[in-house]
């Protein structure tokens, strides 16, 4: 195999029923800036089932070009017939790196990929560049429960692949008035010749709150004790016109539902504004919020972990701050009378 | 139905130190544990076989300390553990480790023959979730990844039906045995040992295969030679140079606290307009 015949940086985009997934368009975003130092083509892999329509709006957000799939069989995501697809795609066109959004699908594709096509792959990577001197990809990642980043490289084979978090990447401006190409392929198979059914797929109540959505959190940890606590934290929130989060210990204790919890096993968010009370600050807390734009801890430990990823800090007794600043912030914000009458 | 069950044993990342030196993990910090996703595997998989009869098998590669890990899987009710233990697996990424669990299991096959093979959803070190799905794609089996719930078995036809976590909900599906699963914790809840069970584990010692005792194995693809990703820096996640710490009394902490947010304010005029 010769490295140099892979060329161009592909991004796979993850869709359903037709709908895109963001993380797929973050993707585009992320994989202009790896195409742009390479100087070659941002590509698009685009399979499903009447999905031929949607290539086209991948120009805006980056693409040069759209690789598309469009055959009933790839209806919903099964990895033996998407790993075929897939698979065919690199041996015929040859990318010379190619990033998946680390979804479930999209981790499951890229691991059945990476051994089928013999190549490495990066796990839910974090940070993407390029050592153009050797001409590598150089992708990061949390390991050991987030207690390490490391880079990871795969020098001798191609493409060079990683899976990347939701969330993490920016999504671009759209440009509409930018262009590209589609190029349709085959999949060859029937489904007579497949093993795996899909039967049924179940789609989860939605959820009351999507913090993911959010501009401005105000979450609350164990720190505030009990329902007098959480109703403290509310009016803040509400004051602010904010989104309620929460630390497991506080969903755990009944005090809010699971769908508030931000973290390792709750939501990863990225808000505006993250302010966050009596939370001490492990972890699987902060990998979940440590991207936020402006983050403020209120802690009364001068020694709390979530002072390292707070961006401003304030080390005081929250049953005694919290109440003055929600009031300061109804007069600053002319809101009083508005917000206490509900 | 002979179940396998690939385990590995993990350094407890809830209690791992990285030394500040050397920005490389002290493992002599943590304690060594059977990776937890692995446990319920093997929980579900002891409760596959008391519904429909075979046998619970273990295997795992890894230093000889790992034999421990096999021993608590025989707590939890497996029958048998094999260790996959040489110098020549060291070092390897997922591709390289998912090549010597696949020689390990196709021994086994032909040996005793496997109806269903279980994996993790991903292991607390390492953390990628590489390493079923590269199984399955070796052994030719269909991979069925983040399994909430095994809904049902059909032995006679050799059917299996699932419900596998997807990002809106989950996604029942059907596929053919023998297939690979990697289940998620919530599959089952890890019953407390029962005292047979312990007293087994306790002396329990598994069988130890070395390179030498697998069949057409091409060295090249083990260990460090045959991982295509090298870890190349490592160094402690982002301790942004801390926090800028608001001090005073708590009137003049609030008053600076409002400033900080005015720099959104942008943001909370638009909020507070909706609002007003
Ligand atoms: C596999 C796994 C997954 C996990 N997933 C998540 C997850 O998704 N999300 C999550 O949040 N956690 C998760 N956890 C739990 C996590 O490890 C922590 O245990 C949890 O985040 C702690 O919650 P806390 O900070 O609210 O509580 P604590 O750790 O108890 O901290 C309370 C804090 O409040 C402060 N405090 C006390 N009184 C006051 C006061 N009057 N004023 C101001 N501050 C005060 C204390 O100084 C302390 O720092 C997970 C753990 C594991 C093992
Ligand atoms: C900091 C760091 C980062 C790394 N990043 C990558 C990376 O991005 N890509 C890459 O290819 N490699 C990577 N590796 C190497 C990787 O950790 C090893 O290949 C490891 O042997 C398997 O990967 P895992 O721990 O992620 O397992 P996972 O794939 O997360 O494990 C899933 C399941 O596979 C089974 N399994 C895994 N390992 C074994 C075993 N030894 N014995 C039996 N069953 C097992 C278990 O059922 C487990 O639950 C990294 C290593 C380090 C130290």
């Amino acid at each position: 195999m010769s490295i140099e015949e892979y060329k161009d940086v592909w991004v796979f985009i993850e869709q359903r029923e037709g709908e895109i997934f963001d993380v797929g368009l973050e993707l585009l975003g992320a994989g202009r800036e790896l195409a742009d130092k390479l100087e070659v083509n941002l590509c698009g892999v685009l399979l499903g089932n009447n999905v031929k329509n949607s290539a086209e709006d991948l120009y805006a957000y980056g693409a040069d070009i759209v690789y598309v799939i469009d055959d009933p069989v790839l209806e919903n995501y099964r990895t033996e017939t998407y790993m075929k697809a897939v698979g065919d795609l690199v041996r015929k066109y040859k990318p010379e790196i190619f990033i998946y959004g680390a979804t479930s699908n999209g981790k499951d594709l890229a691991s059945a990929v990476a051994t089928e096509v013999m190549t490495g792959l990066t796990a839910d990577t974090t940070m993407l560049d390029i050592n153009l001197e050797k001409r590598l990809f150089e992708a990061s990642r949390p390991a050991f429960g987030g207690n390490i980043m490391a880079t990871i490289l795969c020098k001798k084979h191609r493409p060079q692949m990683a899976t990347v978090r939701p969330k993490v990447m920016k999504k671009p401006e759209a440009d509409f008035s930018r262009t590209g190409k589609i190029i349709e392929e085959g999949l060859g198979l029937k489904e007579e010749d497949l093993q795996t059914k899909i039967i049924d797929i179940v789609k989860s109540a939605k959820k009351s709150v999507n913090l993911e959505e959010s501009d401005i959190i105000v979450t609350a940890g164990k720190g505030i004790k009990d329902e007098k606590g959480m109703a403290m934290v509310k009016e803040l929130a509400d004051t602010l016109n904010a989104d309620l989060g929460a630390s497991r210990d506080v969903v755990e204790a009944g005090l809010i539902g699971h769908a508030h919890q931000v973290g390792q096993t709750g939501v990863t968010v990225t808000p505006k504004l993250y302010i966050v009370i009596g939370v001490s600050g492990a972890v699987q807390h902060t990998v979940g919020m440590q991207n936020s734009d402006v983050i403020i801890a209120i802690n009364n430990d001068p020694e709390a972990a979530i002072f390292n990823v707070a961006h401003y800090g304030i080390v005081a007794d929250a049953f005694e701050i919290v109440p003055k600043l929600t009031a300061e912030l109804k007069k600053a914000l002319d809101k009083e009378g508005v917000t206490t009458n509900g | 139905m002979n179940i396998l069950v690939s385990i590995k044993q993990v350094p407890d990342t809830k209690v791992i130190k990285v030394n500040p030196k050397t920005n490389t993990l002290d493992r002599s910090s943590a304690p060594a544990i059977l990776n937890p996703y692995d446990a319920h595997a093997v929980q579900e998989a002891v409760r596959l076989k008391q519904k429909h009869g075979g046998k619970v098998i273990v295997l795992s590669m890894g230093p000889p300390q790992a034999a421990n890990a096999i021993r608590k899987c025989v707590e939890i009710g497996a029958d048998e553990g094999y260790l996959i233990s040489d110098k020549k697996f060291a070092g390897a990424d997922t591709l390289a480790t998912s090549y010597a669990l696949y020689k390990a299991i196709e021994k086994l096959e032909k040996e005793q023959g496997i109806d269903l093979v279980l994996c993790g959803k991903h292991a607390i070190d390492g953390d990628t979730g590489q390493v079923g799905p590269g199984i399955a794609r070796r052994m030719g089996m269909p991979p069925l990844t983040n399994v909430i719930n095994v809904e049902s078995v059909d032995t006679d036809n050799k059917l299996i039906r699932v419900h596998r976590k997807i990002e809106e909900g989950h996604e029942v599906i059907e596929s053919p045995l023998p297939c690979l699963l990697t289940v998620e914790k919530t599959i089952n809840e890890v019953e407390y040992a029962p005292l047979p069970n312990m007293l087994r584990a306790a002396r329990y010692e598994p069988y130890v295969w070395s390179v030498d005792d697998l069949e057409d194995v091409d060295i090249k693809q083990l260990g460090l030679k045959g991982s295509p990703t090298i870890v190349g820096t490592m160094w402690p996640p982002e301790k942004s140079s801390g926090a800028e710490m608001i001090e005073g009394s708590t009137d003049e902490q609030v008053s600076r606290l409002l400033e900080v947010m005015n720099d959104t304010q942008e943001l909370l005029a638009v909020k507070g307009g909706d609002g007003a």
